[in-house]
């Protein structure tokens, strides 16, 4: 992939609090005090704590952790669904920090796409309908949004199924279904929130690969959740893995194999490896760069 | 030993209200009145049979072969009876009970679901509307508006609005959190959340609450008959006051038969608009 290093997508210093009190929270981690602690003393919850990366144009970046380690939360505040406690969200050198609510919308509709574990498909309607349904928000005409709408269910290998309800469609179909509604916005940026994971194996390898091929000449800025490392290097530029709220390492697949920061890293590293028998297969699995 | 003047205050509070807003309430009951008695003088110049078949043509639509057929054959019971005018009565007092919970019932329950402290104060609202004996109001109510149909809407109302509004909150709050963020995630506005994402995922829930009003309504038919609202409600009062025992259940018969309609259409035409 060519590499384009003009910075897309930047996250500074995040800090989400759960609970009503996060002025108190936030004063105590100043301190240092551990996230725990708080937690017993003020019933404040630190889901992210200090969260700062920088994601590049076209860069897949994988957020990597296990269930609850705050990777969702991390997605959630770049778009805003849910509101940083302090921090800053900069989207193409622009702040939407504290955008009001009729910019941040048009944010939303224009340059954040997203997609979902569930899929999150509106059952009363088609897939078509389903698939145009940023466009229509956006107030484009029927038949200019169906037409792009149609083009990219071409494109995730949709076409014909149009008409269909979401309620017939297999699993890894629903979530073509999801990546098209999220494409046809055409958004510079796409969050995918474990994407993948509520597929079967084989469909879910099948939609990485494919995810990889339109990535090819869709060229967008990805930032992909997962909890599967073998899917975070197959798809991933740069991983970052997430623990308890924070960053504990950066880096490229090779980087992070070759080079783990922590056990928790390492743990995350010994299960493949443990599964497929030798380090080298894990390196193979990388893609390579270029 | 002092003795909270609740009742009195309340009684004030009537008089006072109608002191000052009489005109305006004989002014309302009146319009209402009005538009109640178009209703039933338009379906009561339809030939009877006509009504039969859009009735039919309904079951047919919602429910098949078997609801239609079943209709048809309780309404023919119900006109062989010589309850036409009666049924004519008891119908325009559901709809027209129905249109209003619905009409007010709706937005109630949206700003319930999306306001908690609005829920805080309409959830008891609606515990005492469902509670309180009717006969507790009716007379207010007849002080309000009259002798007839509307203070016999009016009660209807109150006692048969609260499912819609109940409902409608639930089947709201019950949208799933991941189909709330899509609509977030693509920058929809709270009009589009609510018309597009909202509302069509709670129309079922919506629709049961539309069924459960319906019900509810009829009911109601026998004390609404106390305050002059005519229909199936009078033959029960009259067989009552007269000892005529089978003039009593022909009449309850005849609310069973509309009850059971109105309840497989409302249902059937819930599941057909699901897809």
């Amino acid at each position: 992939m060519s590499e384009n290093l003009e910075v897309k997508l930047e996250v500074k210093e995040l800090v989400k609090v759960f609970g009503s009190q996060p002025g108190k929270a936030i004063a105590m981690l100043e301190q240092g005090v551990s996230q725990e602690r708080i937690l017993g003393a003020t019933g404040q919850t630190v889901a992210v704590n200090d969260v700062s990366f920088s994601v590049r144009n076209g860069e897949i970046f994988v957020l990597m952790g296990l269930s609850g380690s705050g990777k969702s939360t991390i997605l959630r505040c770049i778009n805003r669904l849910i509101e940083p406690t302090s921090g800053r969200i900069v989207v193409d050198g622009k702040d939407i920090t504290f955008l009001p609510r009729r910019e941040l919308r048009s944010v939303r509709q224009k340059q954040l796409g997203m997609v979902f574990q569930q899929f999150a498909l509106l059952p009363q309607r088609t897939v078509l309908q389903n698939t145009v349904y940023g466009l229509e928000v956006r107030g484009v005409g029927k038949d200019d949004r169906e037409k792009k709408a149609r083009k990219t269910l071409n494109l995730v290998g949709l076409s014909g199924w149009e008409n269909s309800y979401p309620d017939n469609l297999s699993g890894g179909m629903k979530q073509r279904v999801g990546l098209a509604r999220a494409l046809t916005n055409d958004p510079a940026i796409l969050l995918m929130d474990e994407a993948f994971s509520a597929l079967d194996p084989l469909i879910r390898q099948e939609m990485q690969d494919e995810l990889l091929a339109l990535q090819r000449h869709l060229n967008k800025t990805i930032v992909f959740i997962t909890h599967d490392l073998q899917e975070a290097l197959k798809l991933g530029d740069r991983i970052a893995f997430v623990r308890e709220g924070t960053l504990v390492q950066v880096g490229t697949p090779r980087e992070v194999i070759e080079n783990p920061a922590d056990d928790y890293v390492k743990r995350f590293i010994h299960a493949i490896v443990g599964e497929k028998g030798g380090a080298t297969h894990v390196s193979l699995a990388v893609r390579p760069v270029g | 030993m002092y003795r909270l003047p609740l009742g009195q205050w309340v009684s004030q509070g009537v008089d006072w209200l109608l002191n000052h807003y009489g005109p305006g309430f004989d002014a309302f009951s009146g319009t209402a009145g009005m538009v109640i008695q178009g209703l039933r003088s338009v379906l009561t110049a339809s030939p009877w049979w006509l009504i039969v078949l859009v009735i039919a043509i309904l079951a047919w639509r919602s429910g098949g072969r078997k609801l239609t057929f079943g209709s048809i054959l309780g309404l023919l019971l119900i006109y062989d009876l010589r309850l036409w005018s009666a049924f004519i009565d008891t119908l325009v007092l559901v709809l027209i009970s129905a249109f209003v919970s619905i009409i007010i019932g709706i937005p109630l329950g949206i700003l319930a679901a999306h306001g908690k402290y609005l829920r805080r104060v309409i959830l008891p609202v609606l515990d005492i509307m469902q509670t309180m004996p009717s006969f507790v109001y009716l007379i207010p109510a007849l002080m309000f508006f009259g002798l007839g149909t509307v203070p016999a809407v009016f009660a209807t109302v109150v006692f048969a609005m609260p499912p819609v509004i109940r409902l409608t909150d639930l089947g709201i709050r019950q949208v799933p959190v991941d189909l709330v963020e899509v609509g977030e995630a693509f920058g929809s506005t709270p009009g589009q959340m609510l018309w597009k994402i909202e509302l069509p995922l709670a129309l079922p829930t919506i629709m049961a609450g539309v069924n459960q009003t319906m019900m509810l309504s009829l009911s109601m038919v026998v004390i609404a008959a106390m305050i002059g609202a005519g229909g199936f409600g009078q033959g029960v009062l009259s067989g009552i006051s007269q000892m005529d025992i089978g003039k009593g259940f022909e009449n309850g018969l005849a609310v069973v038969i509309l009850a059971m309609i109105l309840d497989r259409v409302t249902q059937g035409l819930t599941r057909t608009e699901r897809r």
